[in-house]
């Protein structure tokens, strides 16, 4: 029954990329990725991912469309016809494909649970992060404990990003024209956007809210700093596309927006150097309090904290700064 | 009915290769960072794949015993991995954006046609 | 007795879901434009998605998990018709013109 599912959700997937392919317009193919990244998450979740399916959920059909429509408002939205005949890309996905699918003959087989993937580390996660933790969702115990040096070095690769982003666009270019579809400037005054504007008021909050349940649930159910951060993130960029740039910006001013970015990864560093100084190893939360299971919480807790900041602050940098570019004239 | 379940790495096969097709064949920069969305999204898939468990469930901890859980250790590098995909997606847009700017179009023949020390 | 009358209940509504979900799918399929292919798949996604939640609720009985299944239909309600208000909004602005009849004379 399971895999009926999974084929008919692969089905939908390999659909969708063929279509995107062949598509020219460039504005159907940003869609129909979105519509790709959503089904993906359907299928993370029967492979039981259910907090990767909520990070897939949340990025790929959400914030990234929202980055590629903006650059696409920048740079146009029609692909050129191609002029060469793709034979030699055809030919090396052909082989490259073919030796991938020849190496899968020799993996375990799907799903079984003595394959080599599952002997090692993961039952001690497993056995062990009850009682060594004390929370029940070892995703989260994983991530912010026992791999913490891994996730500092994803958080500091994101704030990187950042950095690349804000040196590429961050200066302005001084032909003018603003960004149709992210900046323009609306009236204040009541239009015909009054429907949308009172459906974004009555669902931002709720976002939101969801974003902090997401955030403090994260002990029990799927969820953690990195999902709760992009759900944040989602909620005010619906808030930002509805109620224009300018409005959105007097409510979190860019400063303050780039202040997060690095506020978070120094948090999550801080903790570092913070049970250093207390005698123990980096990042072993031992240090925090007397109690080994409150202060693995208590240490988790801070680490996704800085988590939330760092990522919500690149992604409302870097929607800024796609959104604020103005259309260089030719 | 039973379908052989590796049928999943295949068809995670064919994705990754469309992607890596749209990748290489297509001259248009920002389908070309589409493609590459696809390769990232496929790879997590097999990823999330192998970490599959037969009868597993979610790996969050319920009281009792004998519950089988799937693999947490590919979900905790995907979750990672899918906010670094953005951030490098990102990165990517900025360079198209300044490479409209400077060239005037997004099109790689174009752009090598106007870029002299090429 | 009880939960036989409730189980063909929620499967009954399930299916009436799925048949309103079909019909708004053929609709999207046969349409001739942007206009009236939003109001067939519009309407027909709130009904439809509405009565296959409540069916899965009444599956899961007096649970939690039957108040966030009737937490996602609010959220639909809300979402739905603005998602195809805007939709329809866009395409005005881009200047979609409506599908009409061309006249005979």
């Amino acid at each position: 029954m399971e895999s009926i599912i999974h084929l008919g959700l692969l089905g939908l997937l390999s659909v969708t990329a063929i279509t995107i392919i062949r598509l020219r317009t460039l504005f159907a193919a940003v869609m129909l990725s979105s519509i790709y990244s959503l089904v993906s998450a359907a299928l993370l979740v029967t492979l039981d991912a259910v907090d990767v399916a909520l990070m897939e959920a949340a990025v790929g059909a959400g914030i990234s469309t929202v980055l590629m429509l903006g650059t696409l408002s920048l740079v146009g939205r029609k692909e050129k016809r191609p002029v060469r005949q793709p034979l030699l890309p055809l030919f090396v996905v052909v082989v490259t494909g073919a030796v991938l699918v020849y190496g899968t003959l020799d993996m375990p087989g799907f799903g079984a649970p003595d394959n080599p993937v599952h002997r090692h580390v993961a039952p001690r996660y497993l056995q062990e992060s009850g009682r060594e933790i004390g929370i029940p969702n070892v995703v989260t115990s994983v991530l912010a404990s026992y791999r913490g040096y891994d996730t500092l070095g994803e958080t500091t690769v994101i704030f990187a990003a950042v950095v690349g982003v804000l040196l590429l666009l961050a200066g302005g270019s001084r032909h003018t024209e603003q960004n149709e579809v992210l900046g323009a400037e609306q009236s204040a005054t009541f239009d015909d956007r009054v429907i949308l504007r009172v459906g974004a008021k009555m669902l931002v909050p709720f976002i939101l809210l969801f974003g902090l349940y997401v955030q403090f649930h994260a002990d029990y159910g799927p969820g953690g700093g990195f999902q709760a951060a992009v759900i944040f993130a989602a909620g005010f960029i619906l808030y930002a596309l509805v109620f224009g740039l300018k409005v959105a910006q007097r409510v979190l001013p860019p400063a303050v927006v780039y202040l997060c970015a690095a506020l978070g990864v120094l948090i999550f560093a801080g903790i570092g150097l913070t049970t250093m100084a207390e005698g123990t190893n980096f990042l072993d939360y031992h240090a925090l309090l007397r109690d080994p299971q409150d202060a693995q919480v208590a240490g988790i807790m801070l680490v996704e904290l800085g988590v939330l900041v760092t990522v919500f602050g690149a992604m409302i940098t870097i929607f800024y700064v796609v959104a604020g570019r103005r259309r260089s004239r030719p | 009915m039973s379908i052989p379940g590796d049928f999943i790495y295949w068809i995670v096969i064919l994705l990754m290769m469309i992607g890596f097709y749209t990748l290489i064949a297509r001259a248009n920069l920002v389908k070309k960072l589409i493609g590459l969305g696809i390769f990232q999204n496929s790879i997590f898939l097999l990823f999330i794949a192998m970490g599959k468990v037969e009868g597993g469930t979610a790996p969050i901890l319920v009281a009792g015993e004998g519950v089988t859980y799937s693999n947490p250790l590919p979900h905790v590098l995907i979750l990672t991995a899918i906010v670094v995909g953005v951030a490098t997606l990102a990165l990517g847009l900025g360079l198209t954006i300044r490479i409209k700017e400077a060239f005037g179009t997004v099109e790689e023949d174009d752009i090598h046609q106007k870029d002299e020390s090429f | 007795m009880t939960v036989l009358v409730l189980e063909g209940l929620s499967w009954v509504l399930i299916l009436a879901g799925v048949f309103f979900m079909v019909v708004g799918s053929i609709g999207l399929l046969r349409m001739p434009d942007v206009y009236t292919r939003l109001h067939a798949a519009g309407m027909t996604d709130s009904i439809g998605a509405g009565l296959i939640l409540l069916g899965l609720a009444l599956q899961a009985g007096f649970t939690l998990i039957s108040v966030r299944l009737l937490l996602i239909w609010a959220f639909l309600l809300l979402t739905n018709p603005v998602g195809s208000y805007a939709l329809a909004r866009a395409a005005r602005a881009g200047r979609v013109r409506p599908f009409t009849v061309p006249e005979r004379d």
